[in-house]
């Protein structure tokens, strides 16, 4: 289970350093975001959605069945966009209203 | 590299673990008096602990037409009457209060017309509780007497004359060592998880149920303290959907698919609906051909799809990702089903602390609260907050009546040196190291996996394989002493493991202790294959003089008021 960074995108500014419950995210002399400990992720999605950039997506790892699909999330103050692109780079988006409780 | 910054800072009460137990205690601290309190939470109390992908529901409140009389009956029959239903009645008449307090702070709580709750089932709300821990961390936040400080790691307890006088530990970031001497203490750590071997060793080690990130610190510092710990023999062992070990009760409940095996005979029913009886019935069918597993969902509603997928990305994304990666919705397959590797965690099952009803331990003025204290099963998040609250009132109204004498605590400061002494061993134990915190990790699960009942051998163990367990144990806790740290977060790894290792210790005495096969799989005695009236006990330990002694405690009703006798 874990997460990649694109250091591309990252902006550095460190959220997702500090939420990872694991404290396992850690910054280069760029202060650009990297996982220090990638098999020690949780997979709970924390520094996705701290992240405002969208530099960090989930992925499953090939243990569990993973195929290659990377998960996103951006926040705003009602919804949670969530974007899933596969290998073959379809895209498909669920966005969930945050005053919305779930049905079951 | 060394410890070359040592801060001590006094406060009236600590709080170790800012999860939601820790959290909801502190934010009671506060509504009651003007007491100073210091939260040490070894991540960042945002997303830190159980809740950080977010929760499904409330799964423990007193639907319309319920009394908290029912959620202990309910509590008490799961766990075949080993609880304290003192304990438990105190749990669940807080239930709904905290969970009004919890809206509040602006958790999205589901109502009908008329402005009820909606149940789900019978001990159950539906909310969005994707960001619940957020909600209750800023709460914590804007409360002026409360210090929170992030990436402390706390290792020991600072004990005399069996009162707490504080605790210690280090910053993950810095050389930087910390006492904090307290008048209360409340131990909020959590349970613990990577005892054994988990569902998936290699590369997602870590996708597993509990937050792998619990590493059993309290009950470790409770035991090394002597502290009298509860029923590590039950063992917690989870229902999850195969590979991202995501909850099945969402599925299960939500669109009320049945457990069925491969032929697609359902099977729930033959073996019985307790907790513990769901885990034994699919272990069981693997185990005589008819696996795998599942969840029936083929057939569910192209809507049921949606819910599911909206469901599961508010508490465990990788499912719904799952789900879309692979093309199929669950209405065109079944959801795979498997346990879990056993955990000890004391808000699902009884393992824990054991607690006075006002949840303090057998050490004076030391507190447990969530899944590190015992006796109180299926307390959830919800029972987890009521008892931070039970504690938080008791302290309040303890620091009010106790006078506030000066006590002499040079010797202190005596502690706190053996204390980054040892931590400075470990940092510059670099040259010649063998062995790796990671490397006697996997040596401690594959142990507990063979021996004590993993998943290699259907959770069953005998009293022989227990005694070779204990033994390999206390060679790793040996080979412990030897290894180094290159940073302050690999000095956090050597102390997780030192924990585990603690742990694994009492659940192994724990286990040989009861001689009965009270719960299928949870605690599987093949020596002692069916359960005896004469167990009708709890199974309780201290540690002494480098041992784990056994303690054989009558059962408690829901009428007492328990107090210890000191």
């Amino acid at each position: 289970m874990s997460i990649v960074i694109n250091p591309d995108i990252c902006k550095a500014c460190g959220m997702c350093e500090k939420v990872c419950p694991g404290s396992l995210i850690k910054l280069n002399e760029d202060r650009k975001a990297y996982i220090k400990y990638p098999k020690d992720c949780w997979g709970c999605s924390s520094c996705i959605k701290e992240c405002k950039f969208g530099a960090i997506a989930l992925y499953l790892g090939a243990d569990i069945g993973g195929m290659g699909s990377k998960m996103t999330v951006k926040s705003s103050d009602s919804e949670l966009i969530w974007s899933i692109s596969k290998r073959d780079g379809t895209e498909s988006q669920i966005v969930i209203n945050k005053k919305e409780s779930n049905k079951y | 590299m060394k410890i070359d910054d040592r801060v001590i800072l006094h406060t009236d009460v600590l709080i170790i673990g800012g999860g939601t137990a820790g959290c909801y205690a502190a934010l009671t601290i506060s509504e009651n008096s003007d007491y100073q309190v210091i939260i040490a939470e070894k991540a960042n109390i945002k997303r830190s602990g159980c809740l950080a992908a977010g929760v499904n529901a409330i799964n423990a409140y007193i639907v319309k037409g319920r009394k908290p009389e029912d959620y202990v009956d309910y509590a008490k029959k799961d766990a075949d009457n080993i609880v304290r239903e003192d304990l438990l009645l105190s749990m669940s008449e807080g239930l709904n209060r905290v969970t009004e307090k919890m809206e509040k702070l602006g958790l999205v709580i589901l109502k009908d017309e008329n402005g009820e709750y909606v149940a789900r089932g019978n001990r159950n709300i539906k909310i969005n509780g994707e960001n619940m821990k957020p909600l209750l961390a800023a709460a914590v936040e804007k409360l002026d007497n409360v210090k929170v400080i992030n990436r402390l790691n706390i290792t020991d307890y600072i004990v005399e004359d069996n009162v707490i006088k504080g605790a210690v530990g280090f910053s993950i970031d810095e050389n930087k060592a910390y006492e904090i001497r307290a008048k209360k203490v409340i131990c909020a750590t959590g349970g613990a998880a990577g005892l054994y071997r988990p569902n998936n060793p290699g590369f997602s080690r870590h996708k597993m149920w509990y937050p792998p990130f619990n590493t059993g610190a309290g009950y470790a510092m409770g035991i090394l303290s002597g502290a009298e710990m509860t029923t590590f023999e039950m063992r917690f062992i989870a229902l999850r959907c195969k590979d991202t070990i995501a909850p099945t009760g969402t599925i299960a409940q939500g669109v009320g698919a049945k457990q069925v095996n491969s032929k697609g005979e359902v099977y729930e029913t033959k073996y019985g609906l307790t907790t513990s009886e769901r885990v034994y019935g699919t272990v069981m069918e693997n185990l005589e051909g008819r696996g795998p597993c599942y969840l029936r969902t083929e057939g569910i509603s192209s809507e049921q799809d949606d819910s599911l997928k909206r469901a599961y990305l508010n508490m465990a994304p990788s499912q719904t990702l799952k789900w879309i990666e692979s093309g199929k919705n669950p209405s065109e397959q079944n959801v795979e089903i498997e346990g879990t590797e056993p955990y000890i965690v004391g808000g699902h099952t009884a393992s824990g602390y054991w607690v006075d009803n006002n949840r303090q331990t057998t050490i004076k003025g030391l507190y447990a609260a969530g899944d590190v204290a015992g006796g109180c099963p299926q307390k959830y998040v919800t029972g987890a907050m009521v008892e931070g609250e039970l504690a938080a009132l008791d302290i309040v109204k303890r620091l009010n009546e106790e006078s506030d004498s000066c006590t002499d605590d040079s010797y202190l400061d005596e502690i706190f040196d053996k204390k980054i002494e040892e931590y400075d061993s470990y940092l510059n134990n670099n040259a010649q190291v063998m062995f790796t915190a990671e490397a006697l990790e996997e040596a401690m699960q594959k142990v507990m996996d063979n021996y004590a009942g993993g998943i290699s051998t259907h959770y069953q163990f005998n009293e022989k394989q227990l005694a070779l367990a204990e033994a390999k144990i206390n060679q790793l806790i040996e080979l412990a002493g030897d290894i180094g740290a290159n940073d302050m977060h690999e000095l956090m790894f050597v102390y997780e493991l030192k924990e585990r290792l603690i742990v694994c210790l009492a659940v192994i005495a724990h286990l040989r202790a009861r001689k009965e096969t009270r719960w299928h799989s949870f605690a599987e005695n093949l020596d002692y294959p069916k359960k005896s009236d004469e167990w009708l006990k709890y199974v309780n330990s201290r540690y002494e003089n480098g041992e784990i002694k056994i303690i054989l405690r009558d059962l408690v009703g829901r009428e007492e008021n328990y107090e210890h006798s000191y």
